[in-house]
């Protein structure tokens, strides 16, 4: 076994019982309250973090693509316009591939 | 199947229909990202199947491309490793909140639900409104993406590296879906904070701390808004509870 295949199998595992771990706390910790508030705005955190990182990070340090700013921004207004998912989803696509033939400022 | 209602609020899908036609849409954009992730995984050296054990058994976007990222760094494979496993963090995170929404089975029965958790199948499930909507979501954007993710990977690691997932507009599809499931649920101010908080966050830590660690911190900031009690309604029992959401979703 090539060390390649030793760190693509114990990264896979790891990645797993990381999952498994999460599911697996016993149901007395998972019933207090606090633990229930906390697991309630955990998604709400990590989600809008994993948005900004989308939209900024150039790895390891701030990048901005217009193009996909000004997506995210039609996105948003269909959002206030209460717009359902695919039509977000998809407009925001959409906006992002037509922005490719847009020469940059 | 009910048709979503145009002046349903936000996002939110509502209805079996538009939840299942949903993680239809996330998978096909998870096939298209996974096209990607296969090319670059190959362009990084890593043969055929070590791509393939990657999207079948790590199954973790994340991850995945942070794996392949390091390792064609060149170096030892090995310092991939902790660089995947940082960003897998949360998924143990999220399966905390979905223990609430997935019934709680033997050991045995988790192990496969495990498998399918991820940022997209959480985010579909913690956007509905009620318990048998919010299971559907996990399980059918978790199905979805699995099968359109692994087959996208198989024909970028065939295709190889000469494919731009820029030239999709894919970088606006992961902000944009995210954001369009958070939505519904930032009914209250305390939620809104929390997003806003958890973004700002990540953002100053992004030229700061290693990958990975600007989004676990944002942790932080849910830990704190659980620990208080304040800025919780009455119904905070069930914050998504659609009465809720009466009261507007413009921020």
């Amino acid at each position: 076994m090539t060390p390649v295949w030793i760190a693509v199998i114990i990264a896979a595992v790891g990645t797993y019982l990381l999952k498994l771990a999460g599911m697996s706390l016993p149901e007395s910790v998972l019933n207090h309250p606090t633990v229930r508030r906390i697991a309630h705005y955990l998604p709400i955190a990590l989600l809008a973090a994993l948005v900004a990182v989308q939209l900024v990070d150039g790895g390891g340090h701030w990048a901005v693509n217009w193009r996909t700013l000004v997506a995210v921004a039609a996105a948003i207004v269909l959002l206030l316009l209460k717009r359902g998912f695919l039509t977000v989803f998809l407009t925001a696509i959409a906006v992002c591939a037509l922005l490719q033939f847009v020469p940059g400022p | 199947m009910t048709a979503v209602p145009n002046d349903s609020p936000g996002a939110e899908l509502g209805g079996r229909g538009p939840v299942v036609r949903a993680a239809v849409g996330i998978g096909v954009y998870a096939g298209a990202l996974g096209l990607s992730f296969g090319a670059v995984s190959a362009g990084a050296g890593l043969v055929f199947w070590q791509t393939m054990v990657l999207s079948l058994l790590m199954f973790s976007g994340a991850s995945q491309f942070a794996f392949v990222g390091v390792a064609a760094a060149g170096g030892t494979p090995f310092a991939a490793i902790p660089a995947a496993l940082l960003l897998g963090v949360r998924n143990a995170f999220y399966g905390v909140t979905l223990s609430e929404i997935l019934p709680r089975g033997p050991l045995w029965k988790r192990l496969p639900t495990a498998h399918l958790v991820i940022d997209e199948s959480t985010a579909m499930a913690v956007g509905q409104p009620r318990l048998p909507l919010q299971r559907l979501a996990f399980w059918s954007c978790g199905v979805a993406i699995f099968v359109l993710w692994n087959l996208g990977t198989l024909a970028g690691a065939l295709i190889g590296a000469s494919l731009d997932s820029t030239r999709f507009g894919l970088d606006a599809a992961g902000p944009a879906a995210f954001l369009a499931l958070l939505w519904p649920g930032l009914t209250t101010m305390k939620a809104r904070g929390v997003a806003v908080g958890g973004a700002l966050v990540a953002l100053v830590l992004i030229p700061i701390a290693p990958a990975g660690v600007p989004v676990l911190c944002a942790a932080l900031v849910a830990l704190v808004a659980g620990l208080s009690r304040r800025g919780e309604r009455s119904s905070g029992e069930d914050p998504l509870d659609p009465t809720d959401t009466a009261e507007g979703v413009l921020p």
